[in-house]
C-alpha cells in the first residue's frame, strides 16, 4: 500500500469529475486490453470485458489460469502493467484516491474468508462502515444485524470467527461486504475452503444475493452454481479469456476445445 | 441431540499412590528425590535462622545487630534514603502521591472485576506521568522545585522505567512500520535507526549521553542529565520493541491486509484497528520480556553518577557506619527489583488471557 500522506485526503473531486461522463458509459465494470507481469512472468494477457450493471459473471478455468488475478485487479489488490480498468467511472491508476473510491464501492469475498479474529463477527461488520463510511455506530450495528439475518446468522453477532464453522465464517465475510454497500461484489473462490456439508449454505446466500440485482463477479467451480445465476460464463485459460458465453450455450455447446476438454473434466466426476 | 451421561472416570490418588507415581517412579527418580530433599532440608534451616529467627529488626544503629543472622536494621533505618535518594524529606509527600496513585492505576488491572480498570490503566498511563511531570520536580503551582540531582533510590528507578517504556511502545511501533513500509526513504530510515542503537551497549549510550552529548549541543542549550539518560535509555530500548513488533507484523496473514485493503480501510486504519490488534497481542510475551530487562538495565545510570535503587544501597553499604550489611543490601535489592518484575509478568499474563478470542490463523 501507498502514501499513507495522501491517503485520508478527500476523493469527492475525484467523483464529481468523473460522474460527469455517466451517459457514455454502459459498463459499471470495464476492462479493456488490461496485462499482468510477476516479474516476467505475463500472467494476464490482453483482457478485455464489459460488465453491465446487475450483471453476474462466473469465471472459471483451470488453476492457475490467472482468474483470481484478474478479479483481484479490479479492487487494485493486484497491480494490472498495461491497460484499462474502470470500475464505476473511476480508472484505477497509481492514485491512491481513486483506489479508495473503488475499494468503497466494490466488495470482496476471499476463499479464506479473512475475517478479524479480534473482532466479534458484529464489530467485523461495523468496521469499515463507521471508519470509512462515518456511519455512526448504532446505525452501522443495525444494519449489520440486517445483514446478518440475510445470511442467516444473526444469532452468532456477539462470538469471534474463530467460534464458528467455516461455512459460517464466510457467510459473515459475505455479510462484511455487503455492509459497506457495495455496488458491485467480487467473489473468489468462495466455497474452495469448506467442507461438502457447508458449501450449500454459502451458494444460496450468494444465490439469494444475485436474485437482488446485485453486480457480481464470481470465480468458481461450482458450475451448479453458474448455471443457476450467471448471465454470462468466463472461461479462462493460460492468462487469456478463452471463451465467454452465456451459461447454457457455454455448457450444452462450448467452441473452444481447451473449454470443451475443462468441462470435460470438471463435469466427468 | 441427547445429553450424554457418561462421566470421565475418576482418578483416585491418596497421598502414598502419588508418592509413587511423581517421586518414586523408577530408581534413578527415587535417588533424585532423596538428594534434592536432602539438600533442600539442609539449606532451608540455615537461611530461615539466618533471616528470620537470629535477624535484628530493632535497634536504632549497627551497635542493635548481633551479627548472628541478617540485620534488616540496616534496611529499616536507611529506608528512606533507598526510596527517595536525596530528595528534601519535608517535600517527600509529593513522591509519596505518585507512589499512591502508581497504586491505583495498576492494582485494579489486577482484579477481574473492579469495575471501569480500564480506565484506571488508561489514567496511568496519560494522566499519571502528566502528574509526575509537574509533582516530582515542582517548579509550578507554588511547589518548591528540586533539583533532579537530588532524586534518587527507588523512585528514581521507577520515573527511569516508567517512562522508557511508555515512551519506547509507541516509538518502537512506529519503528516497526516503518521498516515494514514500502517507501524507501522510511524504510532506510528506520533500519539504520534500529540496527545502530540496537548494535551499542546501553553503557555506551549512557556515557555519550551524559558526557559527550553536552559538547556537541550549542553553548547553552543543555539539558539535565537525567532527561539525556532517559532520551537516551527510550532511543535505545524503542530499538528493541521495535524488532519485537516487527515480529507481531510479521506473523500477520497477508489475508488480513488483504480484507482491509478491500473494505476501503486506508494505510493508518488498517494498521491500527486490523494488523497492530493482532501483531501487540501476539507479540505480549516478546514485549513483556523486554519491559523487564529494561526494568533491570536502568541500574546501569549509576556509571553517569545517577543514584538508583541498587546506586543508594551500594553507597550505603559502603559507609563505615554500616559494616558487614552488604548481603542484606543486595537481597533488598533484589526484592524491590523481584516485586516489580514479577507484577509486570503477571499482568502480562493477565491481559493475554484476556485477550484471547480462540482463533490462531
Amino acid at each position: 500500500m501507498g502514501n499513507p500522506m495522501t491517503e485520508q485526503t478527500q476523493t469527492s473531486e475525484v467523483k464529481s469529475s468523473a460522474q460527469g461522463e455517466t451517459g457514455k458509459n454502459p459498463g459499471i465494470i470495464r476492462v479493456e486490453g488490461m496485462h499482468k507481469w510477476y516479474g516476467d512472468f505475463h500472467v494476464l494477457k490482453d483482457l478485455n470485458l464489459t460488465v453491465k450493471q446487475g450483471e453476474r459473471i462466473v469465471i472459471c478455468g483451470p488453476s492457475g489460469s490467472g482468474k483470481s488475478t484478474f478479479i483481484r485487479c479490479i479492487n487494485r489488490l493486484e497491480e494490472h502493467q498495461q491497460g484499462k480498468i474502470i470500475v464505476d467511472n473511476v480508472e484505477l491508476t497509481d492514485d491512491i484516491r481513486h483506489i479508495d473510491t473503488v475499494r468503497r464501492e466494490v466488495g470482496m469475498v476471499f476463499q479464506h474468508f479473512n475475517l478479524f479474529p479480534h473482532l466479534t463477527v458484529l464489530e467485523n461488520c461495523c468496521l469499515s462502515p463507521i471508519w470509512v463510511r462515518k456511519v455512526p455506530r448504532k446505525e452501522a450495528e443495525a444494519s449489520a444485524m440486517e445483514y446478518l439475518e440475510r445470511v442467516k446468522i444473526p444469532d452468532q453477532a456477539h462470538k469471534f470467527p474463530g467460534q464458528l464453522s467455516g461455512g459460517q465464517q464466510q457467510r459473515v465475510a459475505i455479510a462484511r461486504a455487503l455492509c459497506m454497500k457495495p455496488k458491485i461484489m467480487l467473489f473468489d473462490e468462495p466455497t474452495s475452503a469448506l467442507d461438502p456439508e457447508m458449501i450449500k449454505e454459502v451458494l444460496d446466500v450468494m444465490i439469494e444475493l444475485a436474485g437482488s440485482g446485485m453486480t457480481m463477479l464470481c470465480v468458481t467451480h461450482e458450475m451448479g452454481f453458474a448455471k443457476t445465476v450467471a448471465d454470462r460464463v468466463i472461461f479462462m485459460d493460460g492468462g487469456e479469456i478463452v471463451e465467454e458465453a452465456p451459461p447454457h450455450d457455454f455448457f450444452s455447446n462450448p467452441q473452444e476445445a481447451r473449454t470443451q476438454q475443462f468441462l470435460k473434466q470438471i463435469l466427468a466426476h | 441431540m441427547t445429553e450424554s451421561t457418561m462421566k470421565p472416570p475418576k482418578k483416585a490418588l491418596t497421598p502414598v499412590k502419588w508418592m509413587r507415581e511423581h517421586l518414586f517412579s523408577t530408581w534413578y527418580n527415587s535417588l533424585l528425590t532423596v538428594v534434592v530433599g536432602y539438600l533442600v532440608v539442609t539449606s532451608v534451616g540455615p537461611l530461615l535462622n539466618w533471616a528470620l529467627f537470629d535477624a535484628n529488626f530493632q535497634g536504632a544503629d549497627a551497635s542493635d545487630c548481633s551479627g548472628a543472622g541478617a540485620c534488616w536494621l540496616f534496611i529499616s533505618q536507611r529506608l528512606n534514603f533507598f526510596i527517595y535518594g536525596f530528595y528534601p524529606d519535608e517535600l517527600q509527600w509529593r513522591v509519596d502521591i505518585m507512589f499512591l496513585l502508581l497504586a491505583v492505576a495498576f492494582v485494579p488491572q489486577f482484579i477481574e472485576r473492579f469495575p471501569g480498570r480500564k480506565w484506571f490503566g488508561i489514567f496511568g498511563m496519560t494522566g499519571l506521568p502528566v502528574i509526575g511531570y509537574f509533582l516530582i520536580p515542582g517548579g509550578n503551582f507554588g511547589l518548591e522545585t528540586v533539583e533532579s540531582t537530588k532524586w534518587g533510590g527507588l523512585m528514581l528507578t521507577l520515573i527511569l522505567a516508567y517512562i522508557g517504556i511508555l515512551a519506547s511502545l509507541p516509538i518502537g511501533v512506529l519503528l516497526a512500520l516503518g521498516r515494514r513500509s514500502e517507501m524507501p526513504i522510511i524504510r532506510g530510515l528506520s533500519v539504520v535507526f534500529i540496527e545502530v542503537w540496537r548494535a551499542v551497549p546501553l553503557i555506551t549510550v549512557l556515557f555519550m549521553a551524559s558526557v559527550m552529548l553536552p559538547l556537541f549541543l550549542p553553548e547553552g542549550m543543555n539539558f539535565e542529565k537525567l532527561m539525556r539518560a532517559l532520551i537516551g535509555i527510550t532511543l535505545w530500548q524503542s530499538a528493541y520493541m521495535a524488532e519485537v513488533i516487527r515480529g507481531g507484523l510479521q506473523a500477520i496473514p497477508r489475508g488480513q491486509y488483504e480484507a482491509a485493503d478491500a473494505l476501503g480501510l486506508g494505510y493508518w486504519k488498517k494498521m491500527g484497528l486490523v494488523v497492530l490488534p493482532q501483531a501487540l497481542k501476539l507479540v505480549i510475551p516478546g514485549i513483556v520480556n523486554t519491559f523487564i530487562s529494561l526494568f533491570k538495565d536502568t541500574t546501569l545510570v549509576l556509571i553517569i553518577g545517577l543514584f538508583d535503587v541498587l546506586g543508594t544501597v551500594q553507597s550505603t553499604v559502603t559507609d563505615p557506619a554500616w559494616q558487614n550489611v552488604a548481603v542484606e543490601g543486595y537481597v533488598f535489592v533484589a526484592f524491590c527489583f523481584w516485586i516489580f518484575c514479577f507484577g509486570i509478568s503477571r499482568y502480562s499474563q493477565n491481559l493475554e488471557r484476556k485477550l484471547d478470542t480462540g482463533h490462531k490463523t
